[in-house]
């Protein structure tokens, strides 16, 4: 049997290998070298790369990604790493105004190759402030690569890709895909930025996901085998650039979508994919490109409000099989299964 | 300035009912009914009790993501913050916040929300309001060593003091953030309290494992304030004794060493005052603040969760 590693093994393994091919690489972040090593994807670099290279920060995040910057600008590859996109907001500015503009606004004269790594969090109460899905922001920002992986193969050869990509890459990873096993090389490759991924392949609807909603729409596939409905799923794991062709390949064949996000649908990426799609492929669509997502408030702490703030796969299948003229016949509900762990082994806290 | 008896007791067993309910919580957090992470604060009593007891309930006090001993020491409803952890509709936020987002305004514990730092401007525009409506209202905002690393923190002390208000930067210094110890953070041999005095602000240090201290600096501070000085900023070393986040220990999972808990241990802000309480009131005391913590619990884990509807609502005013 092929190797499997974990998502954040994946990750780890990505970060080693950059550090170790490219002396300019330097990671750092608010606990990378502490004992928990942001939830085992920074584990042991200290120990093997050292101080200089890879190191704890200050409770200065805006700071530090401008130190990132200055040092991208005049030579290094950073990695600097957020325990959740939350924490990252307040370096918003030098993302913003200046990470993903400093190539363009000096002419292209120099380069900002920085990766930026920030986690969504899930569950167990993570409430209002620890648990926002903003790649929709990002991807509203030219300048910025913005990419989501899904599974541990994608993490290992995207995360090596961005370190080697001369922009800013704004790089999300779900916190409940770290513990997932996946079949992963042990020598170092690259996943396109810039590709979606056909996940498994169908005839009569394409589902669209959004980094774990990917695997959502995969059990939901599953579910519609028994209503003998094919449905073609896609991966969408880079946010910007979109990758019109995949998608429209897809939607081509079908005539039919459904864009699962783990963002709010207000405003969110799903309309941007939405969009694409409709103005290419308008006449030969069966039916209109529907929308799932969160809803459009924060997310609540009490479980009792946020078990039902993400979309389910059962939910997924019952959009599905109404999009296929199908009366929906109520797919089951996933019973005896606490919707705010991805399994019981996720004890929080976090 | 002398602190009477009545007063040492009555700081006691303000610190005394932190501490239970503080182990309550990590006693029955293994039930996984409490779905949400937890900061305890074992340990840091002194600061939150001395510094709240030199308030009047009409002060406001703001916190961030370690706020129970805050919330507590103003006064803020016990049964509602435990409810407020268990997610149930009777919290102090119906659910919606969690451990890390309490509030009691009718207590003067306006809000804590957890982004280190954040809550500090928050505070200082509150400060503001009591000065332009002549309020006389003292504002407190508790934050540790890890948000004096924030630039927004240093932006808080720099408008403070420009504009004088009544607010009381009341720093827990308590040597970590998360697993991260200062000396990776902040240069060595320059003190917070020092770090502060930069920025013009009058400061104080108080033993943060003494309440009594504690307690006579803040007074202090609050004249000061009162009297349209300025904001104060209090530096208050202490000791974290559990887990950054959640119920347990963690000394063994190597980021500091037993020696230094042990140490701290015995310097135990409800301890050394324990000489100074008679042992007969302290079971009775004792007896007395189980019930009411049973009483809390019990609250907590019978009322009703919020209703699927109450999601969607409080977006807008
Ligand atoms: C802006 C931001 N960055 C990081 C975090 C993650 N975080 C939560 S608590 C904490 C430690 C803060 O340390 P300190 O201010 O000393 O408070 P203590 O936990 O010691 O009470 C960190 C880094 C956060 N909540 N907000
Ligand atoms: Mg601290």
């Amino acid at each position: 049997m092929k190797r499997q590693i974990s998502f954040a093994e994946a990750l780890c393994e990505a970060q080693a290998y950059c550090l170790e091919a490219n002396p300019n690489v330097y990671v750092m972040g608010l606990g990378v070298p502490d004992p928990k090593g942001i939830f085992g994807s920074t584990l042991g670099l200290q120990e093997r790369f050292g101080e200089k290279r890879v190191f704890d920060i200050p409770l200065s995040e805006n700071a530090i990604t401008g130190v990132a910057l200055g040092s991208a600008i005049t030579g290094m590859r950073p990695i600097l790493t957020h325990q959740r996109v939350d924490f990252a907001l307040v370096s918003i500015e030098q993302i913003v105004n200046q990470a993903a503009k400093w190539h363009y606004m000096f002419g292209g004269k120099m380069q900002a190759p920085i990766v930026i790594r920030m986690i969504v969090g899930r569950g167990w109460g993570q409430g209002p402030q620890h648990s926002q899905s903003l790649h929709a922001w990002f991807a509203h920002i030219p300048g910025l690569r913005v990419i989501m992986p899904t599974t541990a193969r994608d993490a290992k050869g995207m995360l090596i890709a961005a370190v080697e990509d001369n922009n800013p890459v704004i790089c999300l990873e779900h916190r409940w895909l770290y513990g997932l096993k996946d079949e992963v090389p042990e020598e170092d490759y690259r996943v396109s930025l810039e590709q979606s991924r056909v996940m498994q392949p169908g005839t009569d609807i394409t589902l669209i996901g959004v980094s774990y909603m990917a695997l959502e729409c995969l059990r939901a596939a599953e579910l519609l085998k028994e209503y003998r409905v094919s449905a073609e799923v896609i991966d969408l794991r880079v946010i910007r650039p979109i990758d019109k062709n995949t998608l429209l390949n897809s939607v081509q064949k079908t005539g039919r979508v459904l864009i699962v996000d783990h963002g709010h649908v207000m405003a969110g990426i799903s309309a941007e994919i939405s969009a694409v799609l409709t103005e290419s492929l308008f006449q030969s669509l069966k039916s209109p490109p529907i929308r799932l997502g969160l809803p459009d408030y924060p997310t609540p702490t009490s479980p009792a409000m946020s078990d039902h703030y993400y979309p389910e796969s059962h939910q997924i299948g019952n959009r599905a099989l109404e999009l296929c003229g199908r009366k929906p016949e109520m797919l089951p509900v996933i019973q005896n299964r606490r919707l705010d762990q991805p399994d019981s082994s996720f004890e929080g806290p976090f | 300035m002398m602190i009477d008896q009545t007063k040492i007791f009555e700081l006691w067993r303000c610190m005394l009912r932190i501490r239970m309910v503080e182990e309550a919580i990590a006693e029955h957090y293994p039930e996984q009914e409490m779905r949400c992470p937890v900061h305890l604060s074992i340990g840091q009593e002194a600061a939150a009790v001395g510094v709240c007891a030199a308030l009047q309930r009409k002060d406001w006090v703001f916190s961030g993501h370690r706020s129970h001993a805050h919330y507590l020491a103003k006064g803020g409803d016990l049964k509602c913050m435990v409810a407020e952890i268990y997610g149930k509709s009777t919290g102090c936020c119906g659910g919606k916040g969690g451990s890390m987002h309490l509030t009691d305004q009718a207590a003067g514990f306006i809000g804590a929300t957890p982004i280190v730092g954040s809550t500090v401007p928050i505070a200082v525009g509150a400060a503001l309001t009591s000065q332009l409506r002549e309020e006389g209202r003292v504002v407190v905002i508790f934050l540790g060593d890890g948000a004096m690393e924030a630039g927004v923190v240093h932006e808080s002390l720099n408008f403070a003091v420009l504009k004088k208000l009544p607010v009381l930067f009341a720093c827990e210094n308590n040597l970590y953030s998360v697993y991260s110890p200062l000396k990776v953070r902040q240069p060595p041999q320059r003190s917070l309290s020092q770090l502060a005095t930069g920025h013009g602000i009058q400061t104080m240090l108080a033993d943060g494992n003494d309440v009594c201290a504690v307690f006579e600096a803040s007074s202090k501070a609050c004249k000061f304030l009162k009297e349209g000085d300025g904001p104060v900023f209090l530096e208050m070393p202490t000791y974290r004794w559990r887990e950054h986040c959640g119920p347990n220990y963690d000394n063994d999972i190597g980021y500091r060493t037993e020696e230094e808990f042990e140490s701290w241990q015995l310097n135990d802000p409800l301890e050394r005052l324990t000489s100074y309480v008679e042992s007969k009131k302290i079971n009775s005391l004792t007896k007395k603040i189980r019930q009411e913590i049973q009483e809390a619990f019990a609250f907590a884990k019978s009322s009703p969760f919020p209703d699927g509807q109450a999601a969607s609502e409080d977006v807008y005013a």
